[in-house]
């Protein structure tokens, strides 16, 4: 019987994540959870977002009460058969709690979770996760980095190698983003996987990724197993170019938090840390120059220079476009008009971090996709 | 990225804008050979070894001067005037008095009174704070000295990151900077990246948020505040700490709008308390915020007295996360 007893535990979101808040739970003691359901709200010291279940069954019991505080990998909830006895679950949970240990707050960056690849361009720090199963390589946004894909890393590794990478200019990665044109990026995404071996790969982009991403995908058919984009760029003219400069120009916390709340269909979702993250992301020698070096290539004069919406159907491959409806980068509209064999997902609820926001549904949807 | 010290933070914000930029160079007592050194060549690097290093990278660039603040400070801001960029350690604070028209009366005042015309891109580095058991003229908080003279930018930071940063962001700035390391907080650890970055001066830094009452401090007591915010969480009140990083510019944003969400206030500055930096923000708030207040504002400092040399003295003269603790208990627990 043990065997369908699951812990639902607390995630690791990025490196610095040490403990979370229980702030709600969404399925009750007897409710039914299936994988990738939302079952609990946590709230880290950066950002608010659901625990997904990894298994299905019946929600036997809570652990954690809400207002709880945690730490990583502590246990929240018991999943399991609504034939599973008491004493079971009992006996699982005396188990769980007899053998975990709580990571040590002081041992920072043991087995630091990122690694780095020299490439022509420059070094390129990454993320990987999972043994076995199709590649999916993650691709962030303007000014984001692997980070971005927090809640997307750890759900996709169960069945995928997942990979993501910091791009020229962001992150930890070069400063040298050449001419800031989709085609170098692109460029780097083939260098990155030739220099890692990987012969074929699930893309998945956001905003700014998605245009590299389809760029990609349109040089490399050959490369490609799909096309997630997600938020995604290159798809219609329209982009908030206040956001743009505003992102590349604030210095100060009280002129970038507004922009950054223009991300999130939920602003409260962004912390005074988050805030500070970017902040200090962006305070490092180059990183300011490598984005107007980037915006003004992509996104002069407050529009996107490139549309790729009528290359779409020469692609042979599943794509699938992910939008949220509350999205005040790119219009959600980009998402509508596609070819007939494009899936189009139109989310609610969320703004243009779809994959933070409604990482759940964006995570299935990937999964869906990627077999 | 990786952990360092404060002192390892400075020495690498040094370093970086020497490499960007020769006209970046640093001078002062002990930073090359130093005193006992036998004229070996970087046996020193200064009374903290912040400086040690350098000759071996840059040699000229780092000058050894005579014991004589009021000739090297002025030379340093000459230099200044000419194009350089020098940053020059003056040891101790205290020994400002000695070079005090050197920088109020000529760095402070060349680009008001040459109507813009003129640049003094000079950082002066010094030590200051008790705690160190070097007695009254070696253990000042002189900081709002400096901070009253306007064309002065004065720079106070708590935390390794924050002192790269800071640090980085006065050498590349164009107006003279005093930039007060405290001296206890050498060996502080933190998060450094390697790269070089800035911090724009006059942004304070919320280290804790609250609901319940703020504490605005700077320099080494943030770090009281934060312990005696620990334990005040301990019996539900939740502070907020506004560490200012620097006091001119100064933050008053971020300050009002930490004292209008909690309307309690107490300042923590371990220096002397007339006419400090307690009583500046004091009347800010009182002036600005006064609706908001829902309790008297409290200044937790040092006494009106010299930093004394006993032991036992010098530890009741420096505020502690005890004093802060029991001023904020007494804001809460206030009923007007």
């Amino acid at each position: 019987m043990s065997g369908a007893l699951h812990a639902v535990t607390m995630p690791k979101w990025g490196l610095s994540m040490q403990e979370a808040k229980i702030v709600e739970w969404k399925v009750p003691v007897g409710g039914e959870a299936l994988s990738g359901d939302e079952v609990v709200d946590i709230e880290t010291e950066k950002i608010a977002a659901a625990v997904e279940a990894r298994h299905s069954g019946v929600l036997r019991r809570h652990i954690a009460q809400e207002d709880d505080v945690l730490p990583v990998g502590a246990l929240l909830a018991v999943i399991a058969g609504a034939d599973a006895t008491d004493s079971e679950i009992d006996a699982f949970v005396a188990d769980f709690q007899a053998s975990f240990v709580p990571p040590d707050p002081t041992a920072s960056e043991v087995g630091v979770p990122t690694d780095t690849v020299d490439l022509s361009g420059g070094v390129i720090r990454y993320l990987r996760r999972g043994d076995s199963g199709d590649v999916v390589i993650l691709v962030h946004g303007f000014g984001g980095d692997l980070n971005n894909w927090l809640f997307t890393h750890e759900p996709l590794a169960a069945e995928h190698v997942v990979y993501a990478l910091d791009l020229p200019g962001h992150g930890g990665s070069t400063r040298d983003v050449g001419d800031g044109s989709l085609e170098d990026f692109a460029d780097t995404l083939s260098d990155f996987m030739a220099a890692l071996g990987i012969a074929n790969a699930h893309l998945v982009g956001h905003s700014m990724g998605g245009a590299i991403a389809l760029t990609f995908a349109l040089a490399h058919p050959d490369l490609t197993a799909s096309l997630t984009l997600i938020g995604s760029a290159g798809l219609g003219a329209e982009i908030d170019g206040t956001y743009i400069d505003g992102f590349v120009h604030a210095r100060r916390r009280r002129d970038l938090k507004p922009h950054l709340e223009k991300l999130f269909s939920d602003p409260s979702l962004i912390t005074r840390q988050l805030v500070e993250d970017v902040l200090r992301y962006k305070r490092l020698d180059g990183v300011q120059d490598a984005l107007a070096t980037v915006a003004g290539q992509l996104f002069p004069g407050g529009r996107q220079a490139a549309v790729l919406r009528d290359q779409l159907d020469q692609l042979m491959l599943p794509v699938q476009v992910i939008c949220g409806v509350e999205d005040r980068i790119i219009p959600p509209s980009h998402a509508l008009g596609l070819p007939a064999d494009v899936a189009t997902h139109t989310v609610t609820g969320a703004g243009h971090m779809v994959q933070m926001e409604a990482s759940a549904e964006v995570n299935r949807l990937i999964r869906d996709l990627a077999g | 990225m990786g952990i360092k010290t404060f002192q390892q933070a400075i020495s690498e914000a040094l370093a970086l804008e020497m490499e960007r930029d020769e006209r970046v160079i640093v001078m002062g007592e002990d930073i090359v050979g130093g005193s006992g050194a036998d004229g070996e060549m970087d046996a020193w690097g200064g009374p903290l070894g912040v400086t040690k290093g350098l000759w071996g990278k840059f040699g000229d660039r780092v000058l050894d001067t005579p014991i004589t603040e009021s000739a090297f400070i002025g030379a340093a801001i000459g230099a200044a005037t000419t194009g350089l960029r020098p940053v020059v350690e003056l040891m101790f604070i205290d020994f400002m008095g000695v070079c005090f028209d050197q920088i109020f009366n000529q760095a402070a005042k060349f680009r008001y009174m040459f109507g813009g015309k003129a640049e003094t891109p000079v950082v002066i580095r010094t030590m200051f704070g008790a705690g160190l058991r070097a007695a009254a003229q070696h253990s000042q908080c002189l900081y709002p000295l400096f901070t009253h003279i306007p064309g002065l930018k004065v720079v106070v930071p708590s935390t390794p990151y924050d002192a790269k940063g800071l640090l980085i962001e006065a050498i590349r700035d164009n107006d003279p900077v005093i930039f007060c390391e405290h001296k206890l907080l050498y060996t502080q650890e933190g998060e450094v990246p390697d790269e070089a970055y800035t911090i724009p001066f006059g942004e304070a830094a919320v280290v804790r948020e609250g609901e319940d009452l703020t504490i605005v401090t700077l320099g080494r007591m943030v770090h009281r505040a934060v312990e005696a915010a620990e334990a005040l969480a301990g019996s539900g009140i939740d502070c907020e700490i506004v560490d200012l990083r620097t006091t001119s510019p100064m933050d008053e944003d971020a300050i009002l709008e930490s004292v209008e969400n909690t309307g309690r206030l107490v300042v923590v500055d371990e220096a002397n308390p007339r006419c400090n930096i307690a009583t500046d923000i004091s009347a800010l708030v009182a002036q600005s915020a006064f609706d908001a207040l829902k309790a008297p504002i409290r200044m937790v400092t040092a006494p009106h007295s010299p930093v004394p040399f006993s032991d036992a003295l010098e530890d009741l003269y420096i505020p502690t996360a005890a004093s802060i603790e029991a001023a904020a208990r007494e804001l809460a627990e206030y009923r007007s």
